[in-house]
């Protein structure tokens, strides 16, 4: 491995390994760039990831405290956790669940399709649609998504062939066995999927695609990376003219350690991108890097999510199997009528037995809690995904109560929900419920929101720089030599689980470094 | 034959004990048909406590039935609840006079009442951070270990023995078959 010195300012710099960071990692090496990827995390492999549940939540899991406030579900059900993503080399793609549907049109242009929405912050994105596409075909090549460029779905599941049935009865058309990033057949030099349902530990057959061993690999062959894994970065620093010079950070012992950089990409996830730029504020910058807007951290997205359970006569073994091999995506539309702006996905669903009280049951214990887990063979379930509303008051600040090991304020998040939000997920666990009833359940429960794994929003892409922190190709408006490389650029969320779109754009936003580097201008 | 020592909960492993004396024995019988019986030396199990008395533990296995009723859940299981809360009692001060206080608050004929009394109890200190931390470990623990595996029909980690692809991922035969269009193939 290749290792470049700290005062080298040839380099540039990713912080975040993750869909976002690992795959401008393989962008830009092997475009001969050199590249210093920071990971606040350890290294896994397929061989070390561990198959048991509670283990591998910890090997696996960004730990570190948050505070929060407001009135979404996690403030109460799960108030030291409220975001569940990863703290590892490969980032969340180690324990996302690989859904890869695309964004769809009128998604996108959210403001101009929904109309003035009292008390939120919509925006249409600065993209045309027919480009974003274009970038979604070569990132669905890239990660061999199912039901894409001739990849096989997935087979049918016992949990999906109750959702199958049920959608279908209740007059659903577009019910299959999803849009997968896990290979339906051995390519890419990975293994295919053999149904272990563990996908959220680290999948050991490499089927499931992860930065880990598909482009950080690639990026380390071309010799031009050097990653420096548990190294976490505190502050990125510019000079007079306000371009980024480089990045402190905290080393793997502990020590404060500079690095110089040509140019800066933050893939932190959309939590700690934001904060890490509240943090990196200056005499130029008060209210944080890039933030003359005040946007830096606004518009905070998560998705409304939730689980629903059917629970049937007979045994399912809903473990059994990809976890999210199945959707219904008859309601991802904009359709007035059901009382709310924006649609929603039903994704099928599973949880360990360990993990399913712990997030997937509502608040309860005694006879009826016992009554849920004693059915846990008989249970199917799925997850809805559906298009939150974008508030400027839902954000990401800095903590005024806890600190990180460093001493450095944590991530708070702060987290309204829009009557539209509350009226979209009430449709969605009727619809959800419905479809069980279909299939023959016997009971059907709902969840509280479990923590958010989607984060979105939160450096939204504008055209002009007053509404936004960066401009449609994810440059900083304020800093011309910073880039945000992950789901902070969406400017809105769309009901899409973000990965493709994050690797998508990121693409795009490598192809654009490139033609930028060479017209002179970074 | 020598009582098996049950593996410890998780969480209570490697903690710094803070009282180093045993305080009571935990002990039970596996059930024949408990997949842990073939792998222990015994059927008859135990578990050794270090901050909590006979009495403690006899409630506080009480309230963990009440908390998470399952008829037929070897006793081994809720031992481990025990174990874990003995654990984190042991380990520091600050963990053990809330939980002995919230112990001793039940009363010494908690473990004597009938259900629906135990659970009217229980309902009066629902708020309390002592339920509320006994119901999360409860949580935490009753359904992590093999013994609730087995019970609950949970089988675990399949990629040493292939995944379930070709062990049951799609058995189910009271429904109708997916078409291919909607799903896809097995792979060969």
């Amino acid at each position: 491995m290749s290792k470049f010195g700290l005062d080298d300012s040839d380099v540039v710099v990713i912080i975040g390994s993750g869909a976002g960071g690992g795959t401008m990692a393989h962008e830009l090496t092997r475009r001969s760039l050199k590249v210093v990827m920071f990971e606040a995390g350890r290294r896994q492999t397929p061989a070390s990831f561990s198959q048991n549940p509670g283990e591998a939540f910890g090997q696996l899991t960004w730990l570190e405290p948050r505070s929060q406030s407001g009135t979404w579900d996690p403030v109460k059900t799960s108030p030291t956790l409220p975001a569940w993503h990863c703290r590892t080399v490969g980032g969340t793609t180690v324990h996302w669940t690989a859904a890869t549907p695309r964004l769809r049109r009128y998604e996108i242009q959210a403001r101009t399709t929904y109309g003035d929405v009292p008390g939120t912050s919509l925006a249409d994105w600065p993209i045309e649609y027919e480009e974003l596409k274009r970038w979604y075909l070569v990132a669905e090549k890239r990660m061999c998504v199912t039901r894409r460029n001739g990849n096989p779905g997935m087979p049918a599941s016992n949990n999906f062939k109750i959702m199958y049935n049920g959608a279908r009865r209740l007059g659903y058309k577009r019910v299959h066995t999803n849009y997968l990033a896990i290979n339906s057949r051995a390519q890419d030099g990975r293994g295919l999927c053999i149904q272990q349902g563990f996908c959220v530990q680290g999948c050991k057959t490499a089927a499931k695609w992860s930065t880990l061993y598909t482009e950080i690999p690639r990026a380390e062959a071309t010799g031009n990376l050097d990653l420096r894994t548990e190294c976490f970065v505190t502050r990125i620093e510019h000079d007079a003219s306000g371009r980024a010079t480089g990045v402190v950070y905290r080393d793997a012992d502990g020590h404060e350690q500079r690095q110089k950089a040509r140019f800066i990409c933050v893939a932190g996830n959309a939590i700690e991108t934001a904060r890490l730029l509240l943090l990196s504020e200056s005499a130029r910058f008060p209210h944080g890097l890039a933030n003359s807007s005040d946007q830096v951290g606004r518009n905070y997205c998560h998705h409304l999510t939730g689980f629903i359970w059917g629970v049937f006569d007979q045994p399912v073994h809903a473990y059994r199997g990809a976890v999210l091999a199945g959707v219904v995506e008859d309601e991802n539309i904009h359709d007035p009528r059901r009382g709310f702006v924006g649609g929603y996905h039903l994704e099928l669903v599973s949880l360990d037995l360990p993990t399913l009280p712990l997030v997937g049951l509502r608040y309860g214990w005694g006879r009826e809690f016992a009554a849920t887990m004693d059915n846990y063979r008989n249970l199917a379930g799925m997850l809805i995904n559906g298009e939150d509303m974008p508030r400027p008051g839902n954000r990401i600040s800095l903590s005024t109560t806890l600190k990180d090991a460093n001493g450095l304020a944590v991530a708070h998040i702060n987290c309204e929900e829009h009557a539209n939000d509350i009226a979209l997920r009430s449709h969605a666990q009727r619809q959800g419920q419905k479809i069980y009833e279909a299939a023959g359940a016997k009971r059907t429960l709902t969840s509280a929101t479990p923590p958010a794994t989607h984060q979105m929003g939160t450096a939204r892409m504008s055209k002009d720089p007053e509404h936004g922190v960066t401009t449609p190709y994810g440059r900083a408006h304020d800093v011309p030599n910073l880039f945000i490389s992950d789901g902070s650029v969406q400017t809105t969320a769309g009901a899409a689980n973000p990965t493709l779109t994050i690797v998508a754009l990121v693409l795009r936003q490598a192809d654009y470094i490139s033609r930028e580097i060479s017209a002179g201008r970074i | 034959m020598p009582a098996a020592k049950l593996p410890e909960a998780a969480g209570t492993i490697g903690r710094r004990q803070f009282v180093q004396g045993v305080t009571a024995v935990l002990t039970g019988v596996l059930g024949a048909l408990n997949p842990l019986a073939s792998l222990l030396p015994s059927r008859a199990w135990a578990v050794d406590l270090h901050a909590l008395s006979a009495d403690h533990s006899a409630t506080l296995l009480a309230m963990i039935h009440t908390i998470a009723p399952h008829d037929g859940l070897d006793e081994a299981a809720y031992a481990l609840v025990v174990s874990a809360l003995d654990g984190d009692a042991a380990a520091s001060e600050e963990n053990r006079t809330p939980l002995l206080a919230g112990v001793t608050g039940l009363g010494a004929d908690f473990a004597h009442d009938i259900e629906s009394v135990r659970v009217q109890k229980l309902q009066a200190i629902e708020p309390s951070p002592f339920f509320q931390s006994v119901r999360l470990k409860t949580l935490m623990v009753l359904y992590s270990n093999p013994i609730a595996w087995a019970h609950f029909g949970y089988e675990g980690e399949a990629f040493s023995k292939g995944g379930y692809l070709l062990r049951g991922f799609n058995d189910l035969k009271w429904l109708p078959e997916v078409p291919t269009a909607a799903s896809g193939p097995m792979p060969v």
